[in-house]
């Protein structure tokens, strides 16, 4: 690990000034992605902004009958809430089939949106890597590439988002809720707040630097069954091969959302429009303009006959 | 008696120089993933130090420590605690599992200096070889390992499981998110998942947690 300076930040607003001031910082809240990358001399931050002691670790019910979950919940503590094990299931599933229990007492909710991807190319350093090493070239192109994205892919980057969570908030339409290091705010949907790789996979967010994020804002419940498949190698303690999120109401109108697929939750609104139809309709639509490798193509019919399950499951 | 800073020292000075070796061998074909942000971080040196005080079994323990140093190096490396084992150091294994205020996390994934007045319990701070905690007397009793190495991790992480379903927090293979969960076996695997045997030892580890959480009941 590179040397860094250390310091705790009192405020957003410090800390989000702090890190557009200070060169090559970088804020640290639960670790556990950031440090193991750090150990890796992948990321290599000459200065660290500790957030944990913001006070941004409540869940609070909002005027509109929502939540908002402060950047610095734990993950066990968001899905352990009651009100999201009730209202949100599909955010209690999502979270609770990632990571392990260690992890997840560690992990936060902002750390977990802005998670990197577990691609083995972005962590073998001898490796070209254009998400790690820009220009360098990208050796999951042509090479291992079971695991890697279909959706939403460039010729430069085909690593998938490896958050579970950021699917169920996909799903219910989350806004992040941030500080700017002018110390004004803002809020973006979740669908604005990833970016596709395009020729720049090395820029993942449209967070401005610095810009630091306080809360997660759910829209009031929308009822619905809700369910997580996460299809993987393991039964536990492993990313997903693909995953799928859904909230399907009575009437058989719902939303779908996937991970493992793309270098963010994928959702498309015109499939959730789909879903009376069937688990074929609604796949066609969510996964129209794939781009398979030979490793990876089994992930568009898992996903259509995981949906099934997931609609079946929804039905019963 | 020898004293067991000394074997450290020379142990340590062996692993900073092959650590060294590695570090020259790798930097030419090292990539510089903040290059896009105009800096060079490969080029910055920073010394950086910083004084932290933990709550480690009971004891108030100051450290000057490099911020760079994890939990699990200070626990081993400066406060000689070395039941905390580490196995990859990287999240992956669970051997270095701790409990900071009861709740059971990786110490290998967390820095030192970021627990200032935090209770830290370890292996040494469950029960003593007179005087053993409840899970550490089923362990032996069903033979919960072969090797022992991944054993403080696994029973610090079980130690915390069955408080975790005391407190109604659900996991993956809860069929009710909304019911109390029960310390089945199934509950159990899932939840120990975190906790890498690489002998093979679950099915005996299984059954001393089943044992510890029959008791609890």
């Amino acid at each position: 690990m590179k040397s860094f300076t250390y310091e705790r930040a009192k405020t957003p607003a410090e800390a989000a000034s702090a890190a557009a001031r200070i060169p090559n910082a970088k804020f640290i809240a639960g670790g556990t992605n950031l440090l193991d990358l750090m150990k890796l001399q992948i990321e290599t931050p000459t200065h660290l902004i500790d957030v944990n002691h913001l006070a941004l670790d409540t869940i609070e019910t909002t005027a509109e009958g929502g939540l908002r979950i402060g950047a610095l919940v734990r993950n066990t503590d968001l899905a352990a809430d009651p009100r999201v094990r009730r209202d949100y299931g599909i955010l209690a599933r999502a979270l609770l089939a990632g990571a392990s229990g260690q992890l997840r007492n560690k992990a936060t909710t902002a750390g977990n949106l802005l998670q990197r991807t577990r691609c083995p190319y972005f962590y073998d350093t001898n490796q070209p890597c254009n998400k790690r090493n820009p220009g360098s070239g990208c050796a999951a192109i042509g090479g291992f590439s079971r695991p890697h994205a279909v959706m939403g892919v460039s010729d430069a980057c085909i690593a998938s988002h490896p958050s579970d969570m950021a699917v169920a908030m996909r799903a219910l339409d989350a806004v992040v809720e941030t500080v700017k290091p002018d110390g004004s705010q803002r809020s973006i949907p979740i669908a604005e707040l990833y970016r596709l790789p395009g020729d720049t996979p090395h820029i993942e967010t449209t967070l401005a630097p610095g810009e630091l994020i306080v809360a997660v804002t759910l829209p009031k419940p929308v009822g619905g069954k809700h369910t997580y498949h996460k299809v993987r190698d393991r039964a536990s303690y492993a990313f997903a091969l693909i995953s799928v999120g859904a909230i399907v109401k009575e009437d058989g109108t719902g939303r779908v959302a996937l991970g493992g697929l793309a270098p963010k939750p994928w959702r498309v609104e015109a499939a959730d429009a789909e879903l009376s139809s069937g688990a074929k309709a609604v796949t066609t639509k969510l996964l129209a303009g794939a781009k398979t490798t030979r490793e990876n193509a089994f992930k568009l019919p898992l996903v259509e006959r995981t949906l099934s399950a997931v609609l079946d499951e929804a039905r019963r | 008696m020898r004293n067991p800073s000394e074997f450290e020292l020379s142990r340590r000075k062996m692993l900073i120089g092959a650590a060294a070796t590695s570090v020259t061998a790798a930097a030419p074909t090292r990539g510089s993933a903040q290059s896009a942000d105009g800096a060079s971080p490969a080029k910055t040196q920073v010394n950086a130090t910083s004084k932290v005080s933990i709550t480690v079994n009971g004891q108030v323990r100051s450290l000057d420590v490099d911020t760079r140093t994890t939990l699990l190096d200070a626990l081993r490396e400066n406060l000689h605690l070395t039941g905390t084992k580490k196995g990859c150091d990287h999240g992956q294994c669970g051997a270095c599992t701790v409990m900071i205020e009861g709740r059971r996390i990786n110490s290998c994934l967390t820095l030192a200096v970021m627990h200032e007045g935090d209770r830290v319990t370890t292996i040494e701070g469950l029960g003593t070889p007179d005087n053993l905690h409840p899970m550490q007397a089923a362990f032996v009793k069903h033979d919960g390992y072969q090797c022992g190495y991944c054993t403080p991790g696994q029973i610090c992480s079980a130690v915390a499981v069955l408080d975790e379903i005391s407190a109604g927090i659900p996991s993956h293979v809860s069929a009710d998110l909304l019911a109390a969960p029960e310390a089945t076996a199934a509950e159990l695997r899932e939840r120990m998942s975190g906790n890498i045997c690489r002998c093979g030892a679950y099915s005996n580890i299984v059954d001393a947690v089943t044992e510890v959480a029959g008791r609890k009941a």
